[in-house]
């Protein structure tokens, strides 16, 4: 990443091909929206907003995995995250605070100190990633993962696990529904 | 495309959810800084399962999608329960437990 990617494309013999170059032009596009949306998300006055703000975030995510050819991840994400857990928090919004508009006490006051844990782990995490993965390149023939063997890739190897999971999300809606219940 | 860009713009997701948490008072506001978070991990693993052509990263992505969904179903019955018992849903009152 030393390098910006247009000026490594001129440079390598080896011309990549037009689809995996527009890809990373939507890859830095999509990225850009993300990271955008992220910071109002967590800087707004307003928490419908801030709840948008994430379906947007969460948007650029699925399709993130499109272009790295999780497909059925993609799906899942926009089925269960922006259909499912978004509908649940603005519940969760309509249901604490009947207010409308703009509220002045979301915020810490000493959010500088958040501000600085946080861009002390993205010092120490970009500074490691860029120091072991340098220019490692993503396979250039990037396939689709298939729905289908992701199928029988659950079905046989994570069996145990997944499961596990379905016990897991039992558990989680009898626990939502006792603990949320008025009695 | 390097695997590096989508390491880097998982960890840049990652550090804004973590500034969420540690600043934002609204138990529901600091639940999406949390969906933030599992999100950035989400798209490491899917770029590994990319980088690896290996089915697993995804099928983990998939696993923490519905572990997500469970933690933010229990995660708000507890903040409805916090502001049902005390009329606010801010965490930092949230102190019954101290010493």
């Amino acid at each position: 990443m030393k390098c910006f990617p247009n000026c490594v494309f001129a440079q390598t013999q080896q011309l990549t091909s037009t689809g995996e170059w527009i890809a990373n032009g939507f890859f830095y596009f999509l990225a850009a929206i993300a990271i955008v949306s992220a910071l109002k998300m967590v800087t707004t006055k307003n928490v419908v907003h801030a709840a948008l703000y994430l379906l947007v975030v969460l948007s650029c995510v699925a399709a993130t995995y499109v272009i790295l050819g999780a497909e059925f991840a993609a799906a899942t994400q926009v089925l269960v995250y922006l259909g499912a857990i978004m509908v649940l928090l603005l519940f969760g919004v309509m249901l604490t605070r009947a207010k409308i508009g703009t509220e002045t006490d979301l915020d810490y006051e000493q959010r500088w100190i958040g501000g600085l844990v946080g861009a002390g782990m993205f010092a120490v995490m970009a500074y490691s990633l860029i120091e072991y993965f340098e220019d490692t390149k993503m396979p250039s023939d990037l396939e689709p993962q298939r729905t289908q063997d992701v199928a029988g890739e659950i079905f046989s190897t994570y069996i145990v696990p997944f499961e596990v999971l379905s016990v897991l999300l039992l558990a989680a809606l009898i626990g939502a529904v006792v603990v949320a219940r008025k009695d | 495309m390097f695997l590096n860009q989508f390491l880097l713009f998982a960890a840049i997701l990652f550090c804004i959810g973590v500034y969420g948490v540690l600043t934002r008072r609204n138990g529901v506001l600091v639940l999406m800084s949390i969906e933030l978070i599992l999100n950035a991990v989400n798209i490491n693993l899917v770029a590994f399962g990319a980088f690896n052509d290996d089915l697993g990263g995804q099928i983990f992505a998939l696993f923490t999608i519905a572990v997500a969904a469970a933690e933010v179903g229990v995660g708000l019955a507890i903040v409805l329960l916090i502001y049902r018992n005390r009329r606010s849903i801010d965490v930092s009152e949230s102190n019954l437990l101290k010493g």
